[in-house]
């Protein structure tokens, strides 16, 4: 009997389920996957290098579009690691805010999630109820930033400025019908079974493996290990809020994605627990040297004006350290290292993007299964290719 | 109007580039091809809210299906070849629409690897600005493409053979 050949096969960076524009090099053993090597870098930015020559808030922006569904929850992961450096305390009525708008965006980034990764396995409902309601969450976005994905929100210190008095009322209705909706998807989804042949068994990586390439996030959860960065080293106060950290058992597709929907209900939980915690007060700290001015002053004042000019000009110097900042992304572990000469830019801002890191257990998930079944092990990685090539 | 119309309402007199601009605006395929953040808020575009569809624009994976390619994101230099061979396969007649900042002129990303515009390459038929423009955006985008698809003359017979094609200016 001859012998038969692997095939060589490009899969991308133009190819609809690629999430971007990830290019893979497939070897091929008939339909079966023999071998897996991502091509990246064809979205790289450069932020890590221009964020060099950005004072500490001009950076802000940039890292709204690193993970571009999910920018809030990069604000907060920069924005707390130059609080750290700056050794800033913020007022409690921004934590709670940061708190309520991080939640969201996990939703948000979840719901995406959800549209791409059915969309790519064939349903398409799902994709069209999910943007019913990101859209929501869109509006939310706008009410307070006055932008749509690019919030750019928080400011060192605190936020840009207080939410407006409906957003307790719009965020309120909106976790209020939610459930409802995930009851939908899971209605369309959880005993479809077109669904549950794509899903279960496929991708499968065990807790051991997945420890060892670094996942993190729903990725990690869904292989049973119990670890979540809110609940473990918890930060901008999540240590107050009651929530459950939900794992899965068997590795697969199926449990990364029951891992996903838990995370959005409880994710609905802490924003009803902050919204009952939130208390009138100020949103910016009382520091001068590091926060803007309150806009009152900057328009009837000159020292008020000169201040804000300097802080917006000239920034503030950090003192010379290193810190690092991990928060509990939506796709997982999102860290900041910076590393700070003492000047008012950073000498260096590494970003450890949880997409990037995720994106290597491809191999170990989809070796030995079908051409089609990398589809769904790329959908259920959630990568996203801004933060990946940064 | 002074003109017998023996056949009654069964027939409509028209020129034929208003028939082929007709048509051709109607059914604007574009590819799916997103590249960054814009593509996120082109999906919301075509999603439930804004409805796409309704203007007969359907998104078509293959550049053989499509007749519009919508640079949504930032294009690095390592993407730009494959923009380019993309842009090649599209069947004539194609347009380009630069979404965004970064596809109309590198945006924020004044860097070594991000090309400054879409236009150093394609010939670029509607700029969108914003960073990302907002769904209206594009849809206003996109009827600026259908005035502009309206506005060409003898692209047909051009296509036979028969004269020089008339394009508007970018939009």
């Amino acid at each position: 009997m001859a012998a038969t050949e692997t095939m060589t096969l490009n899969m991308g960076p133009q190819h609809p389920s690629t999430h971007g524009v990830l290019r893979l090099i497939l070897e091929l053993d008939g339909e079966v996957i023999v071998k897996v090597t991502p091509h990246i870098g064809f979205l790289h930015r450069g932020i890590e290098k221009l964020s060099e020559y950005r004072t500490y808030h001009q950076i802000l922006p940039l890292t709204d579009r690193l993970d571009y569904l999910a920018p809030m929850s990069n604000n907060l992961g920069y924005i707390l690691a130059v609080e750290k450096l700056m050794a800033v305390e913020v007022p409690d009525r921004a934590e709670t805010i940061r708190i309520i708008m991080a939640e969201l965006t996990r939703l948000e980034s979840h719901l995406v999630w959800i549209a791409c990764h059915a969309l790519d396995i064939g349903a398409m409902t799902v994709f069209i109820y999910a943007f019913r309601e990101r859209e929501t969450v869109m509006e939310i976005y706008e009410l307070i930033s006055g932008a749509r994905m690019t919030s750019n929100f928080f400011r060192v210190g605190g936020l840009s400025q207080d939410v407006p008095d409906e957003f307790v009322k719009k965020v309120s209705d909106f976790i209020d019908v939610m459930p409802g909706y995930l009851d939908q998807y899971e209605g369309l989804l959880t005993t479809n079974p077109i669904w549950l042949k794509r899903t279960v068994g496929n991708g499968v990586i065990s807790a051991e493996d997945a420890i060892d390439i670094g996942l993190t996030g729903p990725a990690l959860r869904g292989s049973g290990v119990d670890w979540d960065l809110r609940r473990d080293n918890p930060y901008s106060g999540y240590e107050k809020y009651q929530f459950k950290v939900p794992t899965g058992e068997n590795c697969d597709t199926f449990d990364r994605y029951k891992v996903r929907l838990i995370e959005m209900r409880e994710a609905c939980k802490i924003v009803r627990q902050a919204l009952d915690r939130l208390k009138p007060g100020p949103v910016l700290a009382d520091c001068p040297q590091v926060c803007y001015p309150p806009k009152e002053n900057v328009y009837n004042s000159i020292e008020g004006l000169i201040h804000h000019f300097k802080i917006a000009s000239e920034g503030f110097p950090a003192p010379e350290g290193e810190v690092y900042q991990g928060v509990e992304a939506p796709k997982g572990e999102l860290g900041f290292y910076i590393v700070s000469d003492g000047g008012n830019k950073p000498e260096r801002l590494r970003i450890r993007p949880p997409s990037f890191v995720n994106l290597q257990a491809i191999e170990q998930m989809s070796v030995g299964s079908m051409i089609a079944d990398l589809v769904a092990v790329i959908g259920t990685l959630d990568i996203v290719l801004g933060e990946i090539d940064r | 109007m002074g003109v017998d119309n023996p056949l009654g309402d069964n027939v409509i007199t028209t020129s034929l580039d208003l028939l082929v601009n007709w048509s051709r605006k109607s059914s604007i395929w574009p590819m799916t091809f997103g590249l960054a953040c814009c593509a996120i808020e082109m999906m919301a575009t075509g999603a439930s809210h804004n409805d796409l569809d309704r203007f007969g624009i359907i998104f078509r994976a293959s550049p053989r299906q499509s007749d519009c390619i919508i640079i949504a994101g930032t294009v690095t230099k390592k993407m730009l070849p494959v923009i380019m061979t993309v842009y090649e396969q599209m069947p004539e007649p194609k347009w380009v629409i630069a979404m965004g900042a970064c596809a109309c002129s590198g945006g924020i990303f004044d860097t070594y690897s991000v090309v400054q515009g879409i236009d150093e390459a394609l010939p670029v038929d509607v700029y969108i600005p914003g960073c990302p423009p907002r769904p209206e955006a594009l849809l206003f985008g996109l009827l600026k493409l259908q005035d502009k698809i309206m506005k060409e003359r003898n692209s047909f017979g051009n296509a036979i053979g028969l004269g020089e094609r008339y394009i508007p200016e970018a939009a």
